[in-house]
């Protein structure tokens, strides 16, 4: 028989948060998981497990690209991986005291754009081991490695470079 | 005109007041009231509209796809023409635009334009989280996660190429919470000092928490109407003589070195040995004034505009602007605030409504609250609607609202005349 006026809804003892009654205002959670694929940018990901930063250079004009992209911006054709060096210079920072969610745990940290001789355009990272007064427009830093590799662009990070002089004011 | 249409007028407006939270209201409901207020103003009726564009930028802070036709059948406007329209923090200037394209294409005679954001659904640093998605997500969002950081990084450039100081950076927040005190629909009116935004905490260095927006909820709506349709409505429409619309890089790493686009006021060597736009400045922002400039026929916009409603989601990013429109020339952001030239009562308005700094940023709103704002001021209605003239420009001819997505990824620059 599947006709049955007496049926009823289960009862469970999981409830709802509520957070006001006039007007009503109730919580309900979100949780997603993405299968994302870095694609054409793949190389960059892979390379940093072997301490290597590849960037991109035009095949047809020549650009280049610290940050890599499969096509040139400036005239259309096809990029081919090249290497960048390990060292740069900073191009601009901050200090970040707060973040978003899912970084505000690792507040307060710091983000430069990186320079690297002839080439093109930047790159943005992580500082670590400097503080904000320490950093400055031009300061020389060196990239590091993360040994465990997360496949994030924060494999890759950058240190102060060891200098003897006294550093610039900013 | 370049794009060779109709011409396109603005009816009315309705703005909402933007609040950090408004859980008495959803998004259409507060859309609706945004609407009424502006159909109420000039007697039209759902019969009087021949279609719409809605305009909100995050699925993620509604949690609910198709945001936009629920507003279209919520206000009544089924089945009539609608689409939606996002572009970042400019989504209602584009918005805007796209109105203005559907009545000069010759496809509407009347189309309402609302726009919407309730970003209390969630806590600030989850909103941060949403808005930080609107960058590049491989290489970006990964690192920093943090839009003012990507800012911050821009107004510490900006401070080096230039000797742009912090202190002119509070100027800004100081002017447009202060012309807020005047504006009944602003988020946070406030008298402050310099040092009081220089003392509030710092979220990203330069930046302190009172040189930044704060999340917002709220709606705004623009009618925009044909030339014949328009002086039917009232007898008072403000045209809107010309757009422009600027794009760059979704990464800031990416902006290139290279010349400055000139507008008509300048010469090249005025910038001839500026690295453009580097990170420093907003190329797209730029881009779009100079196309709105030559739609216009604007040879020297500080002379020939009365007023502006910029995006002022940062203190930095308004003396950049000041830059990108050709108010002065690159480099003397930091000069333009100091010399009083964008108060209320200076050289060229900028931000009297208080900006977003002051007025609120939900963001599918924000574009199109500012042409409400400029709209009020063209037809000199600020008393009105505001129950205060303090902000009433005097007897201003003609403005420019601007809208900016990302760091500076999609830009509008829209010029606005009074024609009585």
């Amino acid at each position: 028989m599947t006709i049955n006026p007496n049926a009823k809804m289960e009862e469970t003892q999981n409830g709802t948060e509520v957070y006001s009654i006039d007007p009503l205002v109730v919580k309900s959670h979100y949780e997603i998981d993405y299968i994302h694929s870095y694609a054409q940018d793949s190389e960059f990901f892979r390379a940093l497990g072997k301490k290597k930063i590849m960037g991109s250079k035009c095949k047809k004009c020549g650009y280049t690209y610290a940050t890599p992209r499969g096509h040139c911006m400036m005239c259309g054709a096809e990029t081919e991986w090249y290497q960048l060096p390990n060292t740069g210079k900073v191009h601009t920072f901050t200090t970040c005291y707060f973040g978003s969610e899912e970084f505000l745990k690792e507040t307060p940290f710091n983000l430069i754009m990186v320079e690297f001789e002839n080439v093109d355009s930047l790159f943005m990272a992580r500082l670590i081991g400097a503080d904000l007064e320490d950093i400055y427009v031009g300061m020389p830093v060196v990239a590091k490695f993360r040994r465990n590799q997360k496949f994030s662009p924060t494999d890759v990070y950058f240190v102060p470079v060891a200098q003897p002089e006294k550093k610039k004011k900013r | 005109m370049k794009h060779g249409g109709r011409n396109v007028y603005m009816v009315s407006g309705g703005v909402t007041k933007f609040a950090k939270a408004t859980p008495e209201m959803d998004f259409r409901l507060r859309v609706k009231k945004a609407f009424d207020y502006a159909m109420n103003d000039v007697n039209l009726t759902l019969n009087d509209i021949d279609g719409s564009v809605a305009s909100y930028f995050a699925d993620h802070f509604q949690r609910q796809l198709m945001a936009g036709i629920m507003v279209q059948d919520y206000l009544g406007l089924t089945p009539k023409p609608s689409k939606r329209v996002e572009g970042g923090g400019a989504t209602g200037g584009l918005a805007f635009q796209t109105g203005f394209e559907e009545i000069a294409s010759g496809r509407m005679d009347t189309c309402a334009v609302y726009g919407f954001e309730t970003m209390s659904h969630v806590n600030t640093w989850k909103g941060n989280e949403f808005i930080a998605l609107a960058s590049d997500t491989n290489f970006d969002y990964p690192v920093g996660g943090f839009y003012t950081g990507y800012y911050a990084m821009m107004a510490v450039r900006h401070m080096h190429e230039f000797g742009t100081t912090v202190e002119q950076l509070a100027k800004v927040s100081v002017k447009n919470h202060k012309n807020a005190l005047h504006n009944p629909y602003a988020q946070s009116p406030m008298n402050i000092t310099v040092s009081d935004v220089r003392n509030s905490p710092m979220v990203s260095y330069p930046l302190t928490r009172l040189d930044v927006c704060t999340m917002s909820d709220g709606a705004a709506v623009a009618l925009l109407a044909s030339e014949e349709k328009a002086f039917e409505i009232t007898d008072r429409p403000v045209l809107i003589k010309s757009i422009g619309t600027g794009t760059d890089t979704m990464r800031l790493s990416d902006r290139p070195m290279g010349k400055v686009p000139l507008l008509p006021n300048e010469k090249e060597s005025d910038y001839s040995n500026l690295k453009y736009p580097g990170v420093h400045s907003f190329r797209a922002g730029r881009t779009a004034a100079k196309e709105a400039y030559e739609g216009a026929g604007i040879t020297d916009p500080i002379e020939e505009l009365d007023l502006v409603e910029l995006h002022d989601a940062y203190t930095s990013s308004e003396i950049q602007t000041y830059e990108d429109l050709g108010l002065c020339k690159y480099g003397d952001g930091g000069k333009f605030i100091d010399e009083g030239k964008s108060e209320i009562k200076g050289k060229i308005p900028v931000n009297p409504s208080g900006g977003l700094l002051a007025s609120g940023h939900p963001v599918g709103a924000s574009g199109i609250m500012q042409s409400v704002f400029m709209f009020w001021q063209l037809q000199r209605t600020v008393k009105k609607h505001f129950k205060d003239d303090f902000l009433q420009v005097n007897n201003p001819k003609r403005g420019l609202i601007h809208s900016h997505a990302g760091t500076g990824t999609y830009v509008t620059a829209t010029i606005m005349e009074a024609v009585k």
